[in-house]
Parts: structure tokens; C-alpha cells; sequence
């Protein structure tokens, strides 16, 4: 290709691979947050109490159907405004966190839902416990089904983590773009950028077809 | 409250401006994004092997890396090779292509979900090639595509968002704009937030539903239809 300058590429490489350790940490602190949160919102939609379900549903829809970028302003802009100053990362984990929340609970709601009426007469019957239901009974066969929806989830936190760039989380989009406002080379830095999330998405995806299938019949399901 | 007011009486013509940005790129990038995935789904189930690797290679690209970042590369770096694309089309064309591949999974997905005997009536009534995907195939697997294309669409109104970055003059430019003036930033984000909900709650899922209603309908497979 004309114009790609090899040394320049390996004199910025380091700094990128640097800055893609912040980027596999954002994912990781944001997935962890959407993995807890999201339980949450998905049992806030079974209570029995028809306010709450009704509120939880309305506010997972929010946060499902408007732009991540924006939540991640909102967020950022808004603590300081009522008295909480967030720091970026702290800002973005929370924005990225909920939106994933907001889309796991619904992979979760097709799991719950997934689980035959008879699973839980039978509960009620032997006695069990609310906790003891949903842990040892419910949520294990709940969680095949639920499986493919949270691999993909995660390698989509993943390719959204750029857009954290924007309140200036030194991930990866946000190193390239300092390299390129201070060298005026764009080519390789995005370039570069685009290559390592490549070569991070394509085996990720890969490993986690191959994770579904262990678990699956881990999990005696075939 | 009464701030509020004062706000979007002062505001609410720029949040308008934005708002009409933001539903032009969604509906080019919305036709881009059906057209690529059509041709791209058809592709990935080509018999031959490389008009199946040029798909894949497109999709896996696309789907592989973020939108943020092929929207930078199509806006900063294209124009290293003499492909200069001015922002509100560089902005629209990264969204259509990105959310393109994703469409493209969807309709081979809907395609392979026809039923195989399908295919053997058409080639048994001699239908040629061309005839039995538009008239035989697509038809049917469209129905199963419509209810995923309206999640995709909702996806993309939400990816539009991201030309703001590159200066397309859309709501979320423009409430960064008045953020940046009036640093009322609860009433900037908030409204622009709201406005992206409507679009989706009221636009988006409303039209797909009477779509697949129609299309259940011409297919006639709705009672009395």
C-alpha cells in the first residue's frame, strides 16, 4: 500500500498494544457491571408488584433504544451538574455497564422464560425457598439457552468500547487519535486499530461457539 | 419545570434541525444497509467459493471491528487514496455499511429458513434461477427477516449517532452544541434522549409492525386476509 510507513508502525504498535490493555479492561469492568445489573433488571420484570415491572420495563426499553454515545455524555455531564463528579473511566463503566445491563436482561427474560411452568410447581411443591428456587433449580436451565446471547453481548461491549474515547478513556480509538493529532498520520494508527479488533473479535467469537458447546453439554442440555 | 420550558422554547428549533439530520442519515443508511445486506446474503450462499470468501470477508470485517472506528477510517483515511467523501455522506455510507453486514446474516439466516421443498417445487415447475429467488424465496423469507430488520433499524438510528463525531450536524451535535454554550447538560442530553426514544418507540417500531402486518397479509398468511 503507498504511503505506510513501516518504522512509523512499529514506533506506535507499543503504545496501541498499551492502550488495548485499557481497552480489554473497560470490557471487562463494563461486562462484569451489565452481567449483575442485568439479573436485576430481568428479576425487577417478575415481581408481582405492578409498578415495578412496569417502571424496570420502561427503563431497560429507554436504554435499549437510544445511542450509547449520548448515555455516555449524559452520564459524564450530568454527575457534576447534581454534585457527583465522575471520573471518565468511572463515567463511562457506568453508561456502557447500563446499556449492556439493558440488553442482557433481556437475554436473561429469554432464559427465565424458557423454563417450563412445571419447574416451578414443582418448587412450590417439594417447598423450596424463593432463593433456593431461582439458584438450584430455575437459573441452571434458564442458562443454556441463555448462553449464546451473552457471548455475543460480550464481544459487542468490546467493539463499543471506542465510544468512551469521547469523554477520554485512553482506550485504544483514543491513543490512535492522539497519535494521529500529533504525528498528522491517520493511516496507520486507524488502520492498526482496526486490525487489533479484528484480531481480538474473530478468535473471541470463535473460542466463545466453542465454549457454547462445552456448556451445553456441561450442562447435560445435549 | 418552568426552566425546562424557557429551555426548549430557546433550544427547540436546533434540537428540530438536528432531528431532521439524524432521520435523513437513518433512512440513506437504512436504504444502504437493505441493499448491501441483500446483496451480501445472497452472495454468502453462493455455490462458488469466492464470491462466498468476498462476502465473508466484508461481513467478518464489518462485524469484527466497531462503527466508530470504520467511520474514521472512511472519513480520515479513505481520503489518502483519493477518495475524499464529504461528512454527511462518509457519515451515513460507514453506518449503512456497518449495519450492512449485519442485515447480511439476517437475510441468509431468513433465506435457509425456507423450507427446502420450496426450492424443489420451483425447480420442478422449471422456474428459472432468477425466478424462484424473487418470486418463490425472497417473498417468504422476508416475512422471517422482518421482525430482526426492525431491531436492526433501531440499531442504526442509535449508530447515526456517531456522526456527530465527525461534525454531521445531527441531534447529538447539536445538543453537544448547546451543552457546550449553556453547560445545562441534564436538558441538553435529556431532551436529545428523548427525541432518539420517540424516533424508535414511535417511528421505527410502529412502521415494522404495520410492515409485517402487510406482508402477512399479501402472502395471505392472516385469516380473511
Amino acid at each position: 500500500m503507498f504511503d505506510w510507513k513501516w518504522d512509523f508502525t512499529f514506533e506506535i504498535l507499543p503504545r496501541l498494544l498499551l492502550a488495548t490493555t485499557n481497552t480489554l479492561l473497560a470490557a471487562g469492568i463494563g461486562y462484569t457491571i451489565a452481567l449483575v445489573v442485568g439479573l436485576a433488571f430481568a428479576l425487577g420484570q417478575r415481581t408481582s408488584i405492578t409498578l415495578l415491572t412496569v417502571a424496570v420495563r420502561e427503563c431497560v426499553e429507554f436504554i435499549r433504544s437510544t445511542p450509547l454515545v449520548l448515555q455516555i455524555f449524559f452520564v459524564f455531564y450530568v454527575g457534576p451538574q447534581v454534585g457527583v463528579t465522575l471520573a471518565p473511566w468511572t463515567a463511562g463503566m457506568i453508561a456502557i455497564g447500563l446499556h449492556y445491563a439493558s440488553y442482557l436482561s433481556e437475554v436473561y427474560r429469554a432464559g427465565l422464560d424458557s423454563v417450563p411452568k412445571g419447574q416451578w410447581e414443582a418448587c412450590k411443591a417439594l417447598n423450596l425457598s424463593m432463593g433456593r428456587s431461582y439458584f438450584r433449580i430455575i437459573i441452571p436451565q434458564a442458562l443454556p439457552p441463555a448462553i449464546p446471547g451473552m457471548g455475543n453481548y460480550l464481544v459487542g461491549i468490546f467493539k463499543d468500547t471506542p465510544m468512551l474515547s469521547v469523554i477520554g478513556v485512553a482506550e485504544l480509538l483514543h491513543t490512535a487519535n492522539a497519535v494521529g493529532s500529533e504525528t498528522y498520520r491517520f493511516l496507520e494508527p486507524y488502520t492498526l486499530v482496526g486490525i487489533l479488533f479484528l484480531a481480538i473479535s474473530l478468535p473471541a467469537a470463535f473460542g466463545l461457539r466453542r465454549f457454547e458447546t462445552w456448556a451445553r453439554r456441561a450442562l447435560g442440555v445435549d | 419545570m418552568e426552566r425546562y420550558l424557557d429551555f426548549l422554547v430557546e433550544y427547540g428549533p436546533r434540537f428540530v434541525d438536528g432531528t431532521i439530520v439524524t432521520v435523513q442519515q437513518t433512512v440513506l443508511a437504512a436504504l444502504l444497509a437493505v441493499a448491501i445486506a441483500l446483496v451480501m446474503g445472497l452472495m454468502k450462499l453462493s455455490k462458488l467459493f469466492l464470491v462466498r470468501s468476498v462476502a465473508t470477508t466484508y461481513i467478518e470485517i464489518f462485524r469484527g471491528t466497531s462503527l466508530l472506528i470504520q467511520l474514521f477510517w472512511i472519513f480520515f483515511v479513505l481520503p489518502l487514496f483519493g477518495i475524499t467523501l464529504e461528512k454527511f455522506t462518509a457519515g451515513f455510507i460507514a453506518v449503512g455499511m456497518n449495519l450492512g453486514a449485519y442485515g447480511a446474516e439476517v437475510v441468509r439466516g431468513a433465506i435457509i429458513s425456507v423450507p427446502r421443498g420450496q426450492y424443489e417445487v420451483a425447480i420442478a415447475l422449471n422456474l428459472s434461477p432468477y425466478k424462484r429467488m424473487t418470486r418463490i424465496i425472497l417473498p417468504q423469507a422476508l416475512i422471517a427477516m422482518l421482525p430482526p430488520w426492525g431491531n436492526l433499524f433501531i440499531e442504526l438510528l442509535k449508530g447515526t449517532a456517531l456522526v456527530a463525531l465527525i461534525s454531521v450536524t445531527d441531534l447529538m451535535f447539536e445538543a453537544r452544541q448547546i451543552n457546550g454554550t449553556t453547560f445545562l447538560s441534564a436538558e441538553a442530553f435529556g431532551t436529545a434522549l428523548i427525541i432518539y426514544y420517540l424516533l424508535a418507540r414511535l417511528l421505527i417500531s410502529p412502521s415494522m409492525l404495520a410492515l409485517e402486518r402487510v406482508m402477512a397479509r399479501k402472502m395471505g398468511r392472516t385469516p380473511g386476509g
